[in-house]
């Protein structure tokens, strides 16, 4: 019995001690509860990055060191307080956690997700308990075309940008293009990427072959009998939604067989490798960055600001998942501020920040963000593709085109697969 | 052990949950109900584990229940928080009876890595199924009880309520199953097959009816918890989950039909605590946990329970 009434003690006290140690601060700061990988393979291209990007922002934002319009201290004033959560584990896990997050923690706003699947999971329970709750990564377009919510938003596009986005560049660049090919995980996004830009290609050259679709399983590592394949369809484009470690294993296994030479690839989320592989890209590969980000981002006082001080406290420029949390906590900070100018000074409340964030338009360091589908709650932006040369060691994109929002994004209401078969139409 | 008072314990256990549930914050409601699904497969693994199976794979019969909850949603339109129950826990047991003819003839490492092998079967159908939302799996429609929605604000504890009343009904059944002849016929498996099947009983068919029970319960636990959480995905039946499980089975140990639900609340809390104090390295303190209760308490943390009555 004395066992048991210890372990009894040590685990009521651990429960006890959990919300505590993170209270405690001057008035009223604003809590965001931040969830991002910070383990396993999705941590180290999105989860860490975008994690850092979390502090750093918040940091400076706190310090009032941001430029306009985002110069007010904090939100509107107070200051912000994060709690940083895993994403690691089961839906299970995290909805528990998510839980755990707003009616344990008390925090006021859930930023975070980059699987797909934890996006679906958490849009309900964020509902049922009347939490704003932002998305920064994930890019299932499922969420608000199967759904319609009232708390919950995304501040990043959609995967059927990239797709669209990438269908469009190579049509440009390539305009006598053949055939195209594969090479997905098999799971939801690379599914969902394919498909995407194979119905996007058929839109716009009727005639394309398909040579083949590879789909290995997610985090395989091994693709060798895949490159052979690919080798022997002589496709004129392979379209890739790998990321990070698996594209990592791709591009070194094909360098020596020189698959992207003899086929251009694209890779619609290369940006996250450029800068560790540069030596392994061909020159002339298409690079995607899910959006205006990293190379891409525009050249103004917002992404000057954001990628020095980033770079400055990890010696590493920041990658596309750095710049999704940045303008998710940006685009939350402009929603609190417009409805705490509204409710006359004072803090607003979760509905009176939905509300603000509704259909609202903000800028953020990869240029415009437009609240403008999913009833004014999925964002979309202007993107941009470009191909790669290496100049002195150092991956440069050359031939860059951007595309405006309105141009690789469906209308609001629409259905991004019913939007490209009905070929584009506004 | 004593044995006699189990029932009234877990009766009144339950009893303290409904009756203080209004009092909990609903996060704890949350976690109790999870902690009754997790526990429910880990009282189908004790079940096998009794015999000296082990099976890597109870996530094949979490997940066909989840699934099934799913579906009843998704295709019928039925969100009956009971009707997704039973829907789970009938699948997974038909599942089961059609696969045990293949598996009560192994034993040992054999029957573990079989049991894994079916469920990452699943696991690969799901994920390659665009219709069921591939690996990002699809939302499960919110609970309903006899036709009656509650509200948002009793929602939680309803489904908690009528998950402990379930996990109660199929304890009790377990707790009479292991007084019949062939529930007892398991710890004699596992001591010596060729005298049980001397005695006149087929080992073959006990294991068979033990593995068709295990995987009901599993098949309700897994129902439960897709309702709770309102989500379900192919992770549910990954091998990761079926550590899980085994996780608490250990940590719970065999002692009592009571103890898995004992070892899924711990493990609930151990989880959340670790997440929340270290998320950087919430992996080591739940392995630091596990590896003291083995050094500690090799039979489960129902020994601390049974210990006390035999000093």
């Amino acid at each position: 019995m004395r066992n048991f009434r210890k372990l009894a003690t040590a685990v009521a006290a651990a429960l006890a001690l959990a919300p505590a140690a993170a209270l405690a601060q001057d008035a009223a700061p604003v809590k965001i509860g931040i969830v991002t990988f910070l383990s396993g393979p999705a941590a180290s291209p999105f989860g860490v990055p975008a994690r850092n990007a979390a502090e750093v922002v918040t940091e400076l934002l706190n310090a009032g060191k941001a430029p306009a319009p985002y110069a007010t201290k904090g939100f509107g004033g107070a200051p912000i307080q994060t709690v940083i959560i895993d994403e690691a584990g089961s839906t299970t896990t995290q909805v528990t956690e998510y839980r755990n997050l707003v009616q344990r923690h008390n925090v006021d706003v859930v930023i975070g997700y980059v699987s797909s699947g934890n996006c679906l999971a958490i849009a309900p329970v964020a509902e049922e308990l009347k939490k704003l709750t932002n998305f920064f990564d994930c890019g299932t377009a499922r969420i608000f075309e199967d759904g319609s919510y009232k708390y919950v938003f995304r501040t990043s596009p959609t995967q059927t940008m990239d797709s669209v986005g990438a269908a469009l560049y190579v049509h440009d660049a390539k305009p006598k293009l053949k055939s195209i090919a594969g090479l997905n995980q098999n799971y939801a996004w690379g599914q969902d990427s394919w498909g995407d830009f194979e119905a996007s290609m058929k839109q716009l050259v009727p005639k394309v072959e398909v040579k083949t679709s590879q789909m290995p399983k997610l985090f395989a590592g091994q693709y060798n009998a895949e490159i052979s394949t690919l080798l022997g369809a002589k496709a004129d484009v392979i379209h890739s939604s790998f990321y990070d470690g698996d594209l990592e294993a791709l591009l070194l296994q094909a360098a020596p067989r020189g698959l992207f030479k003899k086929s251009t690839g694209i890779l619609s989320a290369g940006e996250t490798v450029i800068h560790k592989l540069a030596a392994q890209i061909p020159d002339g590969t298409v690079i995607g960055a899910r959006g205006p980000f990293g190379p891409y981002a525009p050249n103004n006082e917002l992404n000057r600001w954001f990628s020095k001080e980033f770079r400055d406290r990890y010696q590493v420029p920041p990658t596309y998942p750095s710049y999704q949390m940045a303008q998710a906590i940006l685009g939350v900070k402009a929603a609190w501020e417009k409805a705490q100018a509204a409710n006359g000074g004072k803090r607003p409340s979760n509905e009176q920040v939905a509300a603000a964030l509704e259909h609202l338009s903000f800028e953020g360091p990869g240029g415009t963000v437009k609240m403008a589908n999913g009833k004014g709650h999925q964002s979309i932006m202007e993107t941009a593709y470009g191909m790669s040369k290496v100049v002195g060691g150092k991956l440069t994109l050359t031939n860059i085109k951007r595309y405006p929002a309105e141009k690789v994004n469906p209308p609001d209401g629409v259905k991004g697969a019913d939007w490209i078969a009905s070929g584009f139409k506004k | 052990m004593n044995r006699d008072r189990t029932l009234p314990i877990l009766g009144a256990v339950m009893l303290v949950v409904v009756l203080a549930g209004p009092l909990l914050p609903q996060w704890a409601l949350f976690l109790v109900t999870i902690a009754i699904a997790k526990g429910l497969v880990a009282l189908g693994l004790m079940l096998l584990l009794r015999a000296g199976l082990v099976s890597f794979g109870q996530a094949l019969y979490y997940c066909i229940g989840a699934y099934t909850a799913g579906s009843v949603g998704r295709f019928f339109n039925v969100g009956d928080m009971l009707v997704q129950m039973i829907a789970g826990a009938a699948v997974a047991a038909l599942v089961a009876f059609i696969l045990g003819f293949l598996l009560a003839r192994y034993r040992g490492i054999f029957f573990g890595l079989l049991s894994l092998a079916l469920s990452m079967i699943l696991y690969g159908l799901l994920v390659k199924s665009e219709a069921l939302g591939s690996t990002d799996g699809f939302n499960v429609l919110p609970s309903t009880v006899l036709g009656i929605r509650p509200s948002e604000a009793w929602v939680r504890y309803v489904v908690a309520a009528v998950g402990c009343g379930v996990a109660l009904l199929a304890t009790a059944l377990v707790y009479r199953y292991l007084r019949t002849p062939l529930g007892q016929l398991a710890p004699a498996i596992k001591d010596n097959e060729i005298r049980v099947e001397y005695m006149g009983t087929s080992v073959r068919n006990a294991i068979h009816a033990m593995y068709v029970i295990a995987a009901a319960l599993s098949g309700i636990g897994g129902a439960l918890a897709a309702t709770t959480v309102g989500h379900i995905d192919p992770d549910m039946a990954y091998w990761t989950t079926s550590g899980e499980f085994i996780f608490i089975t250990i940590l719970a140990g065999t002692g009592s039909v009571v103890a898995p639900f004992l070892g899924a609340a711990i493990f609930g809390i151990i989880h959340t605590v670790a997440f929340d104090l270290s998320p950087n390295t919430w992996q080591m303190s739940l392995g630091t946990a596990l590896l003291l209760l083995i050094v500690f308490l090799p039979d489960g943390l129902w020994s601390l329970f049974t210990r006390r009555k035999a000093a």
